[in-house]
């Protein structure tokens, strides 16, 4: 018994792909307005990376360039074993991790009180993008002055007579205060485009089913907000592995505050030792790529989203 | 959905604090700029007297008033160079079809992810042998690392908004490419060249790594830099007043623009998945 | 004159084919409908004519004139998009006003133009609104009036209607009507609803998969499909269509035997064991309410109901059958691709509002045999018309 989904009788030839003028003219102009962006991006970002690396290679001080001279790897060689390395690394990532947590939590927060609707949601939002869009830098001076042991209020609203920038963990904990305070609002921001995707009748079914508000937190809206909070975290902790401003402004690197990046800047710029900074540049540079494979390939993150064409 | 009393009590008293937490660093900073003198010492929130003093000692110095000038020069043309490259790539990549289409929002990302001090760093050698240290086009050029990613990212997410129906509308009502894109797409575009500009201005202005590897005068110095290197009305004075003083006035812009364009900042950077 | 004429059209996505070698021509001032489940290629063919979708083979003619190259632009049709398109920045007056603008037509007959079409369609207290603020249905009018204004060579629409509701549906079906009417201009339009198809079309093309199946006016269709696909989609509640074994002198049905004689049926079929047949749910009749003259006159069949609907005016009653696997699995696949969901094989009759059948009972359904479909077992061909006369 023969069936009625049968396919055509007679096969047909593979056509040879060829494309209208149309299809063409619109490849062409693709490139053509692609190409200036793409070009720019490669040339601020890609050549001086690429020049870093090739500089790397070289025992090259600025001030003596005569002394300039080639020596492989050696430059990572003294820095993989430099103690003031790994102890700049070892507070980088402390940072990393207790500045990312907290923002994640205090995020969420932000972005499940700007998700719902009510009087004054405007002007709280303003609030809550108004350290987004303050100058990193006058951040880090407000900060600093309100803790600072001369200036500042915290010492005499907490009745006490802590050097908070003369020690380390308590200089720790003022950077990463502010660092929190700066950049919420943006981790908030990504947070609150994936709570508003996860449809109300999710919660609804659960606040019917009898679920409580952590409950409902936990077992429905999280789990379905997975690909927007992965992209958050991967953003937020490549981010602040990067971070430079806050604590140089507050502390100069001193105390162990010092983050990888100031290190890399003290090397180049304070020094002149290019070789040895351009080297710092590239390690932090493949750290961040490590962060970024970590996050794309073993935990899988979808940036598909921001790339979909 | 319908919040319960409860729930709306809970709501009131987190908006609240969200505000105060937000705002605080702000509203002392100001207060701080307002503190003359020795009261700057008084470890107190607010200021004993209220005194324009810092304003005028910061408007006095020629090194917050270039710093200003040099700011507010390098980041509008980093911001139109931006807007107007990630315009055209924004276009192509939401509207036609091409091979390498994905690779440019690719390279966008990847290039976000970079960090800026290992492009400073080099950059502080080659600069200083071109010529370009110190100087605007010295600034401006990396500063577009900073902005395009987000520029291109931005753009694309609000053209691909706009849908394509319209324009093929257009074409079937008889209007030649220029026709549609003048009439239709420039119109519905505006507000998303807007936000983005308003975006990447908020990027450029904030830069500060840049600003202190590739500059040493106040010829091209940056506002975020020169803050880093101010000092106070006398040498016997901390410059902790003057820095605030000069903080307040360039977070003003930054706050009015937040102010006014709350909403549109909301839909630029969550790609419009939020709602007003 | 043909107005439009499509010859061998094909279009290929890749290895996809979407549209394969369909022609058809389209007479001038003639309201062609091109209707089909989705993924039919309906759409694409529409968009081909227009020249929003490039054509890979075949030639499209307007008249005498070849317009495969020619940019939408220069194509003199207009459209009216499923989504409308309407430019949500300009306001209704400036939506409609647009075609005008753009050949600089003078600011005075503007005015006029668009004024009389406001008025032909109802919208001249609109004039003024931007799209946002109206509903579905002035949307779609709006649409309609831009195309309209324009005076163009043919009038192209896709899926117009499947925006909005049953009810305005119909309406705006009938709106579509009597503007046709009134314009006379020649229109293809692209539905996937059978009755949109009926109701509007002076001709209907049936696409399946992007080959065209069968061309004629919805009558012709609807009682001489040429297969069983277009069988099972003209016509709602759909023709049954259920297995039937020959033997010499009957047909044998889930629910009864058909006296037939198989003598009758064509060459072509003389191998075959079993065949499909076909009648639709209106051609069955609650046997209880016949004379006893009709009755002999026909053929019955029993079955139990499942599930009966009662209308108001007529009663639908639902019989479930089992069909032989290979059977069922080919009806049911012909079901998913006629875009409905069911899983099981079931005969609908459309019964007399006052017959008193009742669910679970069992009924004896009357039928005249002359109305029966008979298809060859893959379902390729009605083989009805290929009967050789009764003895």
């Amino acid at each position: 018994m023969s069936t009625i989904a049968a396919s055509r009788a007679k096969p047909k030839p593979k056509p040879t792909p060829h494309l209208s003028d149309r299809a063409k003219a619109e490849r062409r102009l693709g490139w053509l307005l692609s190409a200036p962006a793409v070009a720019v991006l490669l040339l601020v970002a890609a050549y001086p990376i690429l020049n870093a690396a090739y500089l790397s290679l070289f025992d090259y001080r600025l001030t003596d360039p005569g002394s300039r001279a080639f020596i492989w790897f050696k430059n990572y060689q003294v820095i993989l074993t430099d103690n003031i390395w790994w102890g700049d690394f070892a507070t980088t990532l402390f940072i990393t991790v207790v500045t990312v947590a907290l923002e994640f939590a205090i995020g969420l927060g932000f972005a499940m009180v700007m998700n719902r609707t009510f009087v004054g949601r405007g002007f709280v939002r303003t609030a809550i993008l108004v350290p987004y869009a303050i100058i990193t830098v006058v951040a880090a001076y407000s900060w600093q002055y309100a803790f600072a042991n001369d200036t500042g209020f915290v010492n005499t609203w907490l009745g006490t007579n802590l050097d908070w920038f003369g020690g380390r963990w308590s200089a720790l904990f003022v950077i990463c205060l502010s660092e929190v305070w700066k950049t919420t609002p943006f981790i908030s921001l990504l947070l609150l485009a994936g709570l508003a995707q996860v449809p109300d009748e999710l919660e609804e079914a659960a606040l019917v089913d009898g679920a409580s508000w952590w409950q409902r937190l936990w077992r429905v809206t999280l789990p379905n907000m997975q690909g927007a909070i992965m992209v958050a975290l991967l953003f937020r902790t490549v981010d602040a592995w990067r971070i430079f401003d806050n604590p140089f402004v507050m502390t100069g690197g001193s105390n162990g505050t010092e983050t990888v990046s100031i290190l890399a800047y003290r090397q180049t710029v304070g020094r002149t030792e290019i070789g040895l900074g351009s080297a710092m540049s590239i390690l932090l540079f493949l750290s961040v790529a490590l962060i970024c494979f970590i996050f794309i390939k073993l935990l899988r993150t979808d940036v598909g989203r921001v790339t979909k064409t | 959905m319908r919040t319960s009393k409860r729930a709306r009590i809970w709501l009131g008293v987190a908006a609240i604090a969200v505000v105060v937490w937000a705002l605080m660093p702000v509203v002392w900073i100001v207060s701080l700029s307002f503190k003359h003198g020795d009261d700057i010492d008084n470890k107190q929130f607010w200021p004993t007297q209220w005194s324009w003093d810092n304003y005028k000692t910061v408007f006095g110095t020629d090194l917050f008033t270039s710093a200003l000038r040099n700011s507010l020069g390098i980041s509008l043309i980093a911001t139109t160079v931006s807007v107007v490259l990630a315009m055209f790539a924004a276009y192509a990549v939401a509207r036609l079809d091409f091979p390498g289409k994905r690779w440019v929002l690719v390279s966008a990302l990847a290039v976000s992810m970079f960090p800026a001090i290992s492009i400073a760093t080099p950059l502080f050698n080659l600069w200083r042998e071109i010529g370009l240290y110190d100087t605007w086009a010295g600034l401006v050029i990396p500063y577009l690392a900073l902005t395009l990613p987000l520029s291109m990212w931005t753009l694309t997410s609000f053209f691909r908004q706009i849908p394509r129906d319209l324009e093929q509308a257009a074409q079937v009502d008889g209007a030649t490419t220029w026709q549609a894109f003048r009439r239709i797409l420039v119109p519905l575009a505006a507000p998303g060249v807007f936000t983005t500009a308003i975006l990447a201005f908020f990027i450029a202005w904030n830069d500060f790594v840049f600003g202190i590897t590739l500059t040493s005068t106040d010829k091209a110095r940056p506002v975020p830099a020169a803050l880093a290197f101010f000092s106070g009305a006398s040498e016997f004075q901390q410059p902790t007043a003057a820095i605030a003083a000069a903080s307040v006035v360039v977070t003003i812009p930054v706050v009015v623009l937040v102010m006014l364009f709350q909403r549109r900042i909301v839909a630029g950077l969550t790609g419009g998945a939020v709602k007003g | 004159m043909t107005a439009i004429s499509i010859q061998h059209l094909t279009k290929r996505y890749g290895d996809f084919t979407a549209v394969d070698d369909v022609s058809l021509e389209i007479a001038d001032g003639e309201f062609m409908v091109l209707v089909g489940p989705s993924g039919s290629g309906k759409s694409t063919l529409l968009r081909m004519v227009v020249g929003l979708e490039d054509i890979s083979d075949g030639d499209l003619y307007f008249g005498d004139q070849r317009v495969n190259d020619r940019a939408p632009r220069d194509r003199d049709l207009a459209m009216v998009f499923q989504n409308y398109a309407l430019y949500p920045h300009l306001t209704v007056y400036e939506n409609i006003a647009f075609p005008l603008r753009l050949h600089k037509v003078d600011g005075k007959e503007v005015d006029t133009k668009v004024r009389k079409v406001a008025e032909m369609l109802e919208l001249t207290e609109f004039l003024d609104r931007k799209p946002a603020n109206l509903s579905g249905g002035q949307r779609q009018r709006v649409a309609m009036g831009r195309a309209v204004i324009r005076d163009a060579h043919a009038y192209l629409f896709d899926e117009p209607l499947s925006n909005l509701d049953a009810k305005l549906r119909v309406q705006v079906r009938t709106q579509i009507a009597r503007l046709q009417n009134q314009l006379g201009t020649t229109t293809v339009y692209v539905t996937h609803d059978q009755v949109e198809a009926m109701t509007l079309g002076d001709r209907v093309a049936l696409l399946r998969r992007g080959t065209l199946q069968q061309v004629g006016t919805p009558r012709e269709l609807y009682e001489r499909p040429t297969n069983l696909f277009v069988a099972g989609f003209m016509g709602s509640p759909p023709m049954n269509l259920l297995p039937a074994e020959i033997h010499p002198d009957h047909l044998g049905l889930p629910f009864g035997d058909i006296p037939f004689d198989a003598a009758r049926l064509p060459a072509s079929l003389a191998d075959e064991d079993a065949i499909i047949v076909g009648i639709r749910p209106e051609q069955l009749a609650d046997a209880s309410l016949l004379a006893d003259e009709q009755r002999r006159h026909g053929a019955t069949l029993k079955g139990r109901i499942d599930v009966l609907e009662w209308l108001g005016d007529e009663q639908m009653a639902y019989l479930p059958f089992e069909a032989p696997e290979a059977i069922h699995k080919q009806l049911t696949e012909l079901q998913k691709e006629l875009d409905s969901e069911s899983d099981q094989t079931q005969l609908i009759a459309k019964l007399d509002g006052a017959s008193k059948a009742r669910e679970g009972d069992e009924i004896e359904l009357w039928l005249e045999p002359g109305d029966l479909h008979l298809f060859d077992p893959a379902g390729t061909q009605n083989v009805t018309s290929e009967l050789k006369p009764a003895a």
